[in-house]
């Protein structure tokens, strides 16, 4: 019935616009004016409307602006996010400018130059200084902002330091993990060959290769027994014969994955955490991104800080917070304030709710919460290499 | 010359069918119809699409019984849009826009009607080429609506469809035969793509009538040379990468894919790189946007200077800008890319070149509104929506600066800052591109005159909603918003800005019944416009001494001689215009 409805209300709408233009048209033929004809009410009409609309856009944008500058992203909670929202600042104020200058001069012309009668239009075909001009000032100013936008991208590019907090966070569909580098400061090596529901990251370790060698042999033998005597029909027999081809090629990945000695244990005093990381305030922290299964993208706006998570590749980003989320809260006068980590790269259906909570906090509790956090050794249930591992470095 | 050799093969008349007349057609003002109504009917699906993620956006989880009325219970359950589906909106509406309506929609219709009345030429260097590029267009656009029916639904990766989410059907629904569809349909395109744009160029660079120099054909020519020679170098590489895609979606190749467990499996394939495809994507990509953006820059020269009745400001500086613009759209693609982990010194590099694409644009800017200065501006609609063509180009324009500084690109990266950008300056500067040249080459596309009353009103309605859609979306970017987000119910932070989706969503119902207005004034004006006289605007451009009712040759007789260049407006006492078939006087100069 709505339906209906909806087209009888269409096919009305289109009837009585087609009377109006019909009896507009009849009006026209009897006072002979002609649709090319442009009738100087219409030029002042239109003339008028370009001043009206010039207005009326400006005013859209100031309370815009007005009304929604305290609800940007708050001040930078990074070091170099301070600088960029300086630079982010000086180029809006300036694109604005520019805006403002170019629509008002058009705008403005197309009011004041109407057609009417009495005014003749100037042959001007050209000048060169009013184009060297035009081509001269752009030039300058975009140089400018190319040098300054460049120093600050080589310095947020830059290596990072040494005794940086070392953190990987890992994306797949839809959910991200953090994973931390031990005592020993290193992240052990991880290959998509190793992940499993007790190892998400795939974190290889000797004894995870030499598992997951065996597990295949397994089954590659019970696959291969299973083709030799069962009756099966031929589909299945095809994907059986698919299968075990599989597993003979992961498992020439996995041989061809060699560990070095100091490389064997190095994941077990990883820490993986889910839904919510901390990170130190003052100190630097370099973030590498992998993937799992498609790009996704780490995006932390209030650390003015972005990079893709691609799978077959690692990336990197480092930043330095400033602010703890405890100043924030302050600030922001909002105490259920979170920083937030967001996935920015389409990445299938739920892609808009692909989050984790970032908590700044001082290095002393940061120290607490990350000892608080258990080691992938822990949650494999072998206490015993976390705390060999400890005593190792101890010593 | 070559147009005389030519005229003779058309000398002896035949017989036309209606199947050759109407469907078959060779003739170059037939194929422009053809192109024209095709993008029009894409254009309208392409827009209802965005309507119905609209709706989502503004009122996010309520139910609309028109999205199911429209998507079935499978895509809109009790009038809710379905996740998946919002997706596959989200990408076909951006797919069928850029490619369908602004590149094959502007440049099939605008290239092929004006190209050869514009030169003085019988019609295009090959007429059979030409049908061919129209049948293909026209095959790839069913299909590419073909698979909004797919099981799984359309293409869902964005219109970008970056791997590996395009490439595995594990990864999401419209990844499996949608995906499909849409590279076969788009593998398609280009073929049709080239062949157009191979055809624009011979025409141009050969089928010149007698004194038609390069430096006297008008800039809606140049536009549409340059965007041709853009199409045939960048369309290739984007069939390769959708070749290499379709390889690795089913010859289980790894051009693009590596080290990946999706759905509870380690997929075999090693050493592929997802950024390759993006390098293949954006470096067809980027000279895209121009391939859009220029021949609407092109039929806003003509249409300012006409109705300025002034010449253009700075006539060989908007061929140089144009030229200028060409050369740099082929070496700043790294800018789509500055947060996928590329070297950051090549990113540096990107960030150099694209800013420099700025300069030619200013210039090109600032000579419009040059041209507008004194003049004696008649506003027919055409002349309106160039002007607001001019205003958007530089409104979306100036955030391009900022998104450009890779340093301050990775805050908005993304983010709805950029679908502001693009929107306004590539989607607005654009359809603005082609309701002028539709207004203004109406009466040469079907003999008779649209509405302009009704223009006035189409043009007013559209400026207001198309500003009220995209300029609150800065500040979403600003505050962080991404792109490409079902809802924002999730995350705390977006509380405060999402109000500002309710205000857009509404502008876009607006917008979109405005164009209601359009649709009825074209198909209406096709049957019963008031009837066109030979040059309705005092044009000087060869197009307007064809006969009003299309001939097949387009003149009777010989072929037009071209004696000045076609911006002679106001530049004589006795009348405003001077065609370029009128010689010049004893003495005189060309400009």
């Amino acid at each position: 019935m709505s339906k209906l409805l909806l087209l009888a209300v269409v096919v009305l709408v289109v009837i009585a616009i087609a009377q109006l233009t019909k009896v507009y048209e009849l009006g026209r033929r009897l006072k002979k004016q002609r649709e090319e004809e442009i009738s100087v009410a219409n030029n002042r009409l239109n003339a008028n409307l370009w001043l009206v609309f010039m207005v009326f856009f400006y005013m859209f944008f100031i309370v815009l602006s007005v009304y929604y500058s305290d609800k940007m992203l708050p001040e930078a909670a990074s070091e170099h996010g301070a600088n960029l929202d300086w630079l982010m600042g000086l180029n809006l104020l300036l694109v604005t400018a520019v805006f403002f200058v170019v629509n008002t001069l058009l705008f403005w012309f197309s009011y004041k130059y109407y057609g009417k009668p009495g005014r003749k239009a100037v042959f001007f075909p050209h000048d060169n200084k009013l184009e060297l001009l035009w081509t001269i000032v752009p030039t300058v100013v975009l140089a400018g902002i190319i040098i300054t936008g460049l120093v600050a991208w080589n310095d947020i590019t830059d290596e990072a330091e040494e005794d940086a907090v070392r953190i990987e966070l890992y994306s797949k569909q839809f959910d991200w993990t953090a994973r931390y580098a031990g005592q020993d400061q290193e992240l052990g090596k991880a290959s998509f060959n190793f992940i499993s529901g007790t190892n998400p990251l795939g974190i290889i370790t000797q004894e995870a290769i030499e598992n997951k060698l065996a597990e295949i042999d397994e089954n590659i033998k019970s696959k291969e027994s299973q083709l030799e005597n069962e009756v099966m029909s031929d589909a299945v027999e095809k994907d059986t014969e698919v299968a075990v081809r599989r597993l003979y090629a992961q498992r020439a990945r996995i041989n061809s994955l060699k560990l070095a000695e100091n490389e064997k244990e190095l994941g077990y005093d990883d820490k993986i955490v889910k839904a919510e990381f901390h990170i130190p305030v003052n100190r630097e922290v370099k973030f590498t991104f992998r993937s799992q299964d498609v790009i996704h993208s780490a995006y932390m706006p209030h650390f003015r800080a972005q990079m893709n998570a691609v799978p077959g590749m690692t990336t990197t980003f480092k930043f330095k917070p400033t602010i703890t989320t405890d100043s924030m809260r302050t600030i922001t006068g909002n105490e259920d304030f979170n920083y937030t980590l967001l996935c920015n790269k389409i990445c299938g259906a739920a892609h808009y709710n692909m989050k984790m909570d970032i908590i700044v906090e001082s290095e002393e509790d940061y120290q607490k919460w990350l000892s608080g956090q258990k080691t992938f050794a822990q949650s494999l249930g072998l206490e015993d290499k976390a705390e060999g591992l400890a005593e190792n470095l101890n010593k | 010359m070559a147009g005389t050799v030519h005229a003779e093969g058309h000398a002896h008349h035949h017989e036309e069918t209606f199947l050759t007349k109407w469907v078959f057609s060779q003739d170059h003002k037939m194929i422009g119809r053809q192109f024209l109504v095709t993008a029009v009917v894409m254009a309208v699906i392409a827009m209802m699409m965005s309507v119905f993620f609209r709706l989502q956006l503004g009122w996010p989880g309520e139910s609309f019984g028109i999205l199911n009325t429209f998507l079935g219970d499978k895509w809109a359950p009790d009038g809710v849009l379905d996740r998946n589906m919002y997706l596959a909106l989200v990408t076909m509406h951006g797919t069928i826009m850029v490619f369908f309506v602004l590149t094959g929609g502007l440049s099939g219709t605008f290239s092929n009607l004006l190209i050869p009345l514009q030169i003085g030429a019988r019609d295009m260097a090959s007429g059979f080429l030409n049908m061919l590029s129209y049948w293909l267009f026209f095959l790839s656009s069913v299909i590419m609506v073909a698979s909004v029916f797919a099981e799984g639904g359309p293409a869902s990766g964005g219109w970008t469809i970056y791997p590996p989410l395009s490439a595995l059907p594990q990864a999401m629904p419209g990844s499996g035969l949608g995906m499909t569809l849409w590279l076969v349909s788009m593998a398609i395109f280009i073929a049709s793509s080239l062949l157009g744009s191979l055809n624009y160029i011979v025409t141009i660079l050969n089928l010149r009538t007698k004194g038609m120099k390069m430096t006297r054909l008008p800039l809606t020519i140049w536009a549409f040379f340059i965007t041709a020679v853009l199409g045939v170098l960048s369309f290739p590489v984007l069939l390769s990468a959708a070749l290499l895609l379709i390889m690795d979606r089913s010859a289980g190749t790894a051009f693009y894919l590596s080290d990946i467990y999706i759905a509870g499996e380690a997929l075999d394939a090693t050493g592929g790189s997802p950024i390759l495809f993006q390098h293949l994507f954006w470096f067809l990509g980027h000279p895209e946007v121009y391939i859009v953006m220029l021949p609407a820059l092109g039929i806003t020269s003509e249409i300012i200077a006409t109705n300025s009745r002034k010449p253009i400001f700075g006539y060989r500086a908007m061929i140089g800008s144009i030229l200028a613009i060409g050369f740099l759209s082929f070496i700043v693609w790294g800018h789509h890319m500055f947060v996928t982990g590329m070297n950051p010194f090549l990113g540096s590099v990107f960030v150099f070149t694209t800013l420099l694409i700025a300069i030619p644009s200013a210039v090109k800017a600032f000579n419009y509104i040059t041209t507008l200065w004194k003049g004696h501006i008649v506003y027919t609609p055409a002349m309106l929506f160039s002007i607001g063509l001019v205003s958007s180009f530089v409104t979306g324009g100036v955030t391009g600066i900022i998104l450009a500084d890779s340093a301050l690109d990775i805050n908005v990266h993304d983010t709805y800052f950029v679908v502001a950008h693009f929107h306004i300056v590539m989607g607005l500067s654009a359809i603005f591109g082609m309701f002028a040249g539709v207004y203004h080459w109406f009466p040469k596309l079907f003999g008779r005159m649209l509405n302009t009353k009704l223009g006035y009103a189409h043009f007013w309605v559209t400026i207001v909603s198309a500003y009220g859609v995209f300029f609150p979306m800065h500040y979403l970017g600003l505050a962080g918003a991404p792109r490409r987000y079902y809802e924002y119910s999730e995350f705390a932070m977006f509380d405060q800005v999402v109000d500002l989706n309710v205000m857009i969503s509404v502008f876009a119902i607006i917008g979109a019944a405005a164009q209601g207005i359009f649709l009825f004034n074209f198909f209406y004006s096709i049957f019963k416009g008031q009837v066109a006289v030979q040059n309705p605007w005092k044009s000087n451009t060869l197009e307007w001494t064809t006969p009003v009712k299309h001939i097949h040759g387009n003149w009777e007789g010989e072929l037009p001689t071209v004696h000045r260049w076609p911006y002679d407006y106001s530049r004589y006492e006795e009348q405003d215009y001077m065609p370029q078939t009128v010689p010049l006087k004893e003495g005189e100069e060309d400009h």
